[in-house]
């Protein structure tokens, strides 16, 4: 009870602004200031969520979520898997780091069409955009973290006769969490943006199809229906991962 | 004899491909038992001596034994000056950490808690290091060294960063701990009282890379009314002259 008073204390203002925001948007549609294929009424929106109920979240939403877990799960196991195999070989470190630190560099969304390309419209082509678009923020957060470690507490360890692989488990993995949970909550929500704007090239189902198709009708209401939705997960999305991190390490970390 | 350090020479090549001899000929013996500290100028290779006996330096040349054993990793007990506790493990998890990595260390946890209660931490037993103040981090450190087993302790400047008040009561605490071990000490520090008041002996790493042996004639067990004694305050005195000769030399 004291939290939500707390958390309630804390984002009031914000919260009376929103509402504002939307009984402001609600008044000038009814009033026809604003033509609602532009801008559609809050309750216009609520109403198309509740009407399309199954649709959207049964049909669309579960395959958009299919395609966000295999493509996020793939990004970290991945991720991570190539992280430790820099940190613990200098050739593949010196192959594939500065190749991964360039290839942020090119505008990830251009690349889509390859996927297209490849696998055509299958879940694939969604689950490659998505892998694509979060991979990269896993590999070097976690990586940094593995080398953020203190020279000092390694020596620590060593002199008590610590091997590398017991260092490795003991030392550099606590040590990394607060880096990779970084990357992890950026990841989690770009890997929703991926599997929408995967979505977008080319599919027959998902929140991103049907937005587009939405939006191709003019139906403001329904475009701005998958958009509520996909914040709302969005939202809870990032409400988990940090959940986890708080779980995991919010104990021990040192708060600067 | 636990100690003894053989012609030890350490040298390491910088990035300009110049040779700096950090060491050179280094001889020196201590005692199963004895409390010795090593003092000098800042970079006369204090700390290098200490990674040299743990075996996380190699020696260029010479010999490093301990009870006539080729020291390697993993056999002496090291404190550094920062506690270096693990921010995510309690402060029993902490102590013990040594015997994950050494199959025949076997200290139970009944063990960790006695030594616990006789320092005081008992009640911090499940805490985390950042819940503990600064000496009681330090105490949570020596415990560590201590765990390890090891008939050899270093410990480098472990009281450095302590505030005087703090820092006396953690000398007097760590003598009567010596005292009931039979431990070898090894101390690094900066502070000339702090080595009178603690030491049986005290060695001097001079800048030409000599060593000069200093005896400490104070009865044991040592008291705090001794620092202000006549032997200790002619003993600083002395020291003191010694180290500042050294500046004077290097600014001529």
């Amino acid at each position: 009870m004291k939290q939500i008073k707390n958390w309630f204390k804390q984002y009031y203002l914000f919260l009376f602004f929103s509402l504002a925001l939307l009984i402001g948007i609600e008044g000038l549609v009814r009033k026809e200031v604003v033509p609602n294929f532009i801008i559609p009424a809050p309750t216009g929106v609520i109403q198309t969520i509740v009407e399309n109920w199954d649709s959207l979240l049964v049909k669309h939403l579960s395959a958009t979520m299919l395609e966000f877990i295999i493509g996020f799960s793939i990004a970290v196991v991945g991720g991570v898997a190539l992280s430790i195999s820099m940190f613990f070989s200098k050739t593949i470190e010196q192959v594939l780091y500065p190749a991964i630190v360039v290839s942020q560099m090119i505008p990830i969304i251009v690349l889509s069409p390859i996927f297209i390309l490849w696998f055509g419209y299958s879940i694939w082509s969604k689950v490659a955009v998505t892998v694509l678009i979060c991979f990269f923020s896993i590999v070097v957060s976690t990586y940094d973290g593995f080398k953020s470690c203190d020279r000092e507490y390694i020596d620590l360890l060593r002199s008590m006769g610590a091997t590398k692989l017991q260092i490795f488990k003991k030392l550099h993995i606590p040590m990394c969490l607060p880096s990779f949970f970084t990357g992890f909550k950026m990841a989690i929500v770009y890997a929703l943006v991926g599997a929408t704007i995967g979505e977008w090239l080319g599919a027959s189902q998902g929140l991103g199809y049907y937005s587009r198709r939405m939006s191709g009708n003019l139906n403001a209401e329904g475009v701005f229906a998958a958009i509520t939705i996909l914040t709302i997960v969005g939202i809870l999305l990032f409400a988990l991962a940090s959940w986890l991190e708080k779980r995991l390490i919010n104990k021990w970390k040192i708060e600067n | 004899m636990s100690l003894i350090l053989k012609n030890v020479s350490y040298s390491f090549t910088n990035e300009n491909d110049q040779k700096n001899h950090v060491i050179s000929n280094l001889n020196m013996e201590v005692q199963t038992g004895e409390f010795v500290s090593l003092i000098g100028k800042s970079g006369t290779g204090k700390s290098t001596v200490l990674k040299l006996i743990t075996g996380l330096l190699k020696e260029n040349h010479g010999q490093i034994l301990i009870n006539n054993q080729e020291v390697s990793l993993g056999d002496v007990g090291y404190m550094p000056q920062k506690d270096l506790l693990l921010p995510w493990r309690t402060i029993i998890d902490n102590i013990m950490i040594a015997s994950e990595f050494q199959k025949d260390l076997h200290i139970s946890k009944e063990d960790a808690r006695k030594w616990l209660d006789r320092v005081g931490l008992l009640k911090y037993e499940n805490a985390l290091p950042k819940q503990l103040s600064g000496g009681m981090r330090q105490r949570a450190s020596f415990l560590r060294a201590l765990f390890t087993g090891k008939d050899v302790l270093l410990l480098d400047e472990p009281f450095g960063a302590l505030d005087a008040l703090t820092k006396r009561e953690m000398q007097t605490w760590l003598l009567s701990i010596w005292q009931d071990l039979n431990k070898t000490i090894i101390f690094i520090t900066h502070d000339l009282e702090e080595a009178a008041y603690l030491s049986d002996r005290i060695l001097l790493l001079h800048q030409n890379k000599t060593l000069e042996e200093i005896k400490v004639e104070l009865p044991r067990p040592r008291k705090l009314g001794m620092i202000h004694s006549k032997e200790m305050v002619s003993l600083r005195q002395e020291l003191e002259k010694k180290i500042s000769n050294e500046a004077n030399k290097k600014l001529v």
